[in-house]
């Protein structure tokens, strides 16, 4: 089949196009084509997970002429997680979001006048083409264009506070865009390429190329949100319409993790910046006991998930400082880092959504009012339970399988200090879920119960499924472990020597 | 409006200063001999017929980065539509009436800038010039245009309007999937066919990125701004 | 010190007063500009280091990744304004925060 050979071209070209059709012909048709791409485009993306397990990592010569010239992608198993993971919670999140804004008439055409389904198409396009893109100037455009749509979908909603937040963002979006372009520059000055591969290849211990990447990833770490360059973010992922959250949080902050992840392990010849990667180690347990300390005393929901995800992303960076050591250690934490992406990505993702629904449906999001919510709107309840099964990291879930292998990474590299890291960022977690569930659970009182009727059957069970879906994990990281070994398709020109 | 701060505030003064050396240490350390692409930019930009080197770049070699490129324009387009006040395009003119002079400057001016528009698209593929250069003259010119008082033609609604600004990615795309459906991969022209396929998507291109740039400035005209009727 | 050198170093004095300006100045317009800044520095690295070799032509790589940034940015820096404007005649404040101190409604 010819067509399974552009499966890597496809995934970035089927979301652009439809968000550009979608445009073109308005509000009313255009949740339509959005549901119908996202489900082309989720099958996409299983398609080309499997053919990175059964035929290997696949490098996509764009315009034939191949790097140096042209750009490749780069399709391998780390990449096909992460689509992956975008296919399945933003067909999601596009059907939540149907049910979850009022259908477009001819006088109120909906969110942001009708045009939430053209951004959230790029947002889709933008994310795909920034997982499969091996080329380090691409990376910037891929970057502008996820940080555009993501500031795009978090203005959509009223008021000043979106607006302020969607600011901020973008301020510090092009800070770190243009950081990262520096980066480039004097890369492309030291080593006069731009495709990774060659990088790889071709990096010598110079100056100016050690000061691109370095450049290149403190812009990255700002945009993923990783203490202390967090400070955009709870405003920004508060603010936003609940799908809005969801991606934000479960998918956006992944992307630019994931340019770090092929830069450190695959692009970085081994002894740059050494201590560096001790650095992000530290900085990822800053996050992760800081986010959490802040999750635990926040008044309203949504902020504290939006603190949760700063925790979360700091799991992200326990590989690097473990990434030296040899043997098995390097394997192990990469499975684990892919799925604590994966599986915080669902729960997260679940637990924006089942906010947004408690800000629907009873009126605020205050934690303290939302007292009795297990009895009045039991799935709602449910859905956080669930996903925090996967934050607190109890078995059988995703969050669980990934603490395991990094606890396990950690002491057979003989740093056993990660591993108390990651324990305590479990107890921390079940601290923040278990105060929420907490009032869930308690006695109302005369507190106001829930108003209106939303489309239960897709605003509220999509979530539960996303959470029980993390919550599960554990069974799917056989199929995981296969699409890890099946390549990243140039680890090991960086680290494992 | 901003205060003047009375004293520099330290932190972000040293960390611009930091940034400062460290960037200036690094360029110096580079050798002044380039080790860059130019050479095999140059061998296969010959091997195409493409005489200036950066259109060969820009719509050939790492097209693909014009293509996410030109969508984030159209992105950052449809975003100012959707954050409009109020839900309709281009109601009115922006200023009042168009006066004599303005009129014949206009009369004299558009049609200059189109053919020069047009010029620019065409001379890209061997001397300086292109699509963006050749939008951005469009859209002055359509700015120009509104800003003098003339008012927008029956039938430039609002579906001529979103046509036009999707037009250019959405023929962009469709040049690039004819290339697979014609046995290459993504954006892989037909050897015979590359330099007219350029130029259509250049065109189009260049209507997309003009109406884009109108817009763009156009849009947030509100209300207050000194508007007839 | 060739012209390449001196771009270079422009670009990053320019870089360097830009993130200066994003960090301090508390008008949004002023914040604007300072991004316009990065961004001038940026792309005036990128020539310079294109510029190098003594031989006739500068290399078109940089010349086309300065194109494409200047294109990415036009269109953030519209965007930005857009919503600095609808800031405004939501809030009436060019700054992000207001100017004295207030317990925000929750």
């Amino acid at each position: 089949m010819s067509l399974a050979l552009h499966l890597p071209a496809l995934l970035v070209v089927v979301p652009l196009a439809a968000a550009a059709v979608a445009f073109v012909v308005g509000p009313r048709a255009a949740s339509w084509i959005a549901l119908v791409t996202g489900a082309l485009t989720a099958a996409l993306a299983a398609a080309m997970a499997w053919l990175a397990v059964t035929t290997g990592p696949v490098s996509y010569a764009i315009g034939g002429w191949g790097a140096p010239l042209g750009i490749n992608l780069i399709a391998d198993g780390t990449a096909a997680v992460f689509l992956v993971l975008v296919g399945v919670v933003g067909l999601a999140v596009t059907v939540f979001a149907t049910g979850y804004f009022r259908p477009a008439t001819a006088d109120d055409p909906g969110p942001g006048h009708g045009m939430f389904w053209t951004l959230w198409l790029f947002m889709w396009a933008s994310l795909n083409a920034l997982f499969l893109t091996g080329d380090v100037f691409n990376v910037y455009v891929c970057l502008e264009l996820v940080g555009l749509s993501a500031v795009a979908l978090v203005t959509i909603s009223e008021g000043a506070e979106p607006l302020r937040a969607g600011m901020r963002y973008m301020f510090a979006s092009i800070f770190g865009a243009m950081t990262y372009l520096l980066g480039v520059a004097l890369l492309y000055g030291a080593a006069g390429r731009l495709d990774m591969r060659q990088l790889a290849e071709s990096l010598d211990h110079s100056v100016a190329a050690q000061t691109g990447l370095a450049l290149m990833i403190a812009a990255l770490l700002l945009k993923t949100a990783l203490v202390p360059l967090h400070f955009w973010l709870p405003s920004a992922h508060a603010a936003a319409p609940a799908p809005v959250s969801a991606v934000l949080s479960a998918l956006v902050v992944k992307g630019s993790f994931f340019v770090v992840l092929r830069l450190l392990l695959d692009v970085m010849p081994p002894g740059y910046l050494g201590d560096a990667r001790v650095l992000l180690g530290v900085l990822g347990g800053a996050a992760i006991v800081w986010g959490s300390l802040q999750a635990l005393f926040q008044q309203r929901l949504k902020l504290m998930v939006a603190y949760s995800t700063v925790a979360q992303v700091g799991y992200l960076f326990i590989i690097f400082p473990l990434a030296a050591a040899g043997g098995t250690v390097l394997p192990t934490a990469l499975l684990g880092t892919l799925v604590h992406a994966t599986s915080h990505g669902l729960a997260k993702a679940a637990m924006f959504l089942a906010a947004g629904m408690a800000l629907k449906r009873y009126g605020h999001d205050r934690i303290a009012d939302l007292a009795g919510a297990a009895r009045r709107t039991p799935v709602l309840a449910a859905t956080f339970a669930l996903a925090g099964v996967t934050m607190m990291g109890l078995p059988p879930s995703g969050g669980f399988a990934a603490k395991w292998l990094l606890v396990g990474a950690s002491l057979e590299a003989g740093q056993w200090w990660w591993a108390l890291v990651v324990v305590v960022g479990g107890l921390l977690a079940a601290a923040y879920m278990f105060r929420v569930l907490a009032h869930f659970i308690a006695d109302p009182g005369d507190r106001p119960g829930p108003v209106g009727n939303l489309k239960p059957l897709r605003t509220e069970w999509v979530p539960l499924g996303l959470a029980a879906c993390a919550s599960l994990l554990l069974f799917a990281v056989p199929l995981l472990t296969r699409l890890v070994e099946s390549g990243t398709a140039m680890v090991g020109a960086g680290v494992i020597p | 409006m901003s205060r003047p701060s009375r004293t520099l505030p330290a932190l972000p003064g040293i960390v611009s200063l930091a940034v400062f050396v460290v960037i200036v240490r690094a360029v110096l350390s580079i050798p002044p001999t380039g080790q860059g692409l130019a050479t095999q930019v140059s061998q296969a930009a010959d091997s195409i017929g493409f005489k200036n080197r950066v259109t060969a770049v820009l719509l050939d070699f790492r097209g693909y980065d014009t293509l996410l490129e030109v969508a984030v324009l159209m992105l950052a387009t449809v975003t100012v539509l959707s954050l409009r006040e109020e839900p309709c395009v281009l109601r009115r003119p922006i200023s009042r009436r168009a006066t004599a002079v303005l009129a014949t400057l206009n009369k004299g001016l558009v049609p200059l800038a189109v053919i020069a528009a047009v010029h620019l698209v065409w001379i890209g593929a061997s001397q300086p010039g292109g699509a963006f250069q050749a939008g951005a003259v469009l859209g002055a010119a359509s700015i120009l245009l509104a800003l003098s008082g003339f008012a927008r033609p029956r039938w430039v609604g609002r579906g001529a309007m979103r046509a036009t600004l999707a037009v250019g990615v959405l023929t962009f795309l469709a040049i690039s999937l004819l290339a697979i459906y014609a046995g290459g991969d993504l954006l892989q022209y037909p050897d015979g066919a590359r330099k007219t396929l350029i130029l259509v998507i250049e065109l189009l291109l260049t209507l997309s990125i003009g109406v884009s740039l109108a817009i763009l400035f156009l849009s947030s005209a509100s209300a207050e701004d000194g508007v007839d009727r | 010190m060739s012209p390449a050198i001196i771009y270079s170093i422009a670009g990053a004095a320019l870089f360097a007063v830009g993130a200066y300006g994003l960090l301090v100045r508390q008008h949004l317009l002023h914040k604007v500009i300072a991004s316009n800044f990065l961004g001038s520095g940026v792309f005036l690295v990128l020539i310079g280091l294109g510029r190098r070799s003594d031989g006739p032509s500068s290399d078109p790589v940089p010349q086309a990744m300065v194109l494409t940034g200047i294109v990415v940015t036009v269109a953030l820096t519209a965007l930005a304004l857009a919503l600095i404007k609808r800031y405004y005649s939501a809030t009436g404040l060019t700054t992000m925060e207001p100017p004295e101190p207030e317990e925000g409604a929750r």
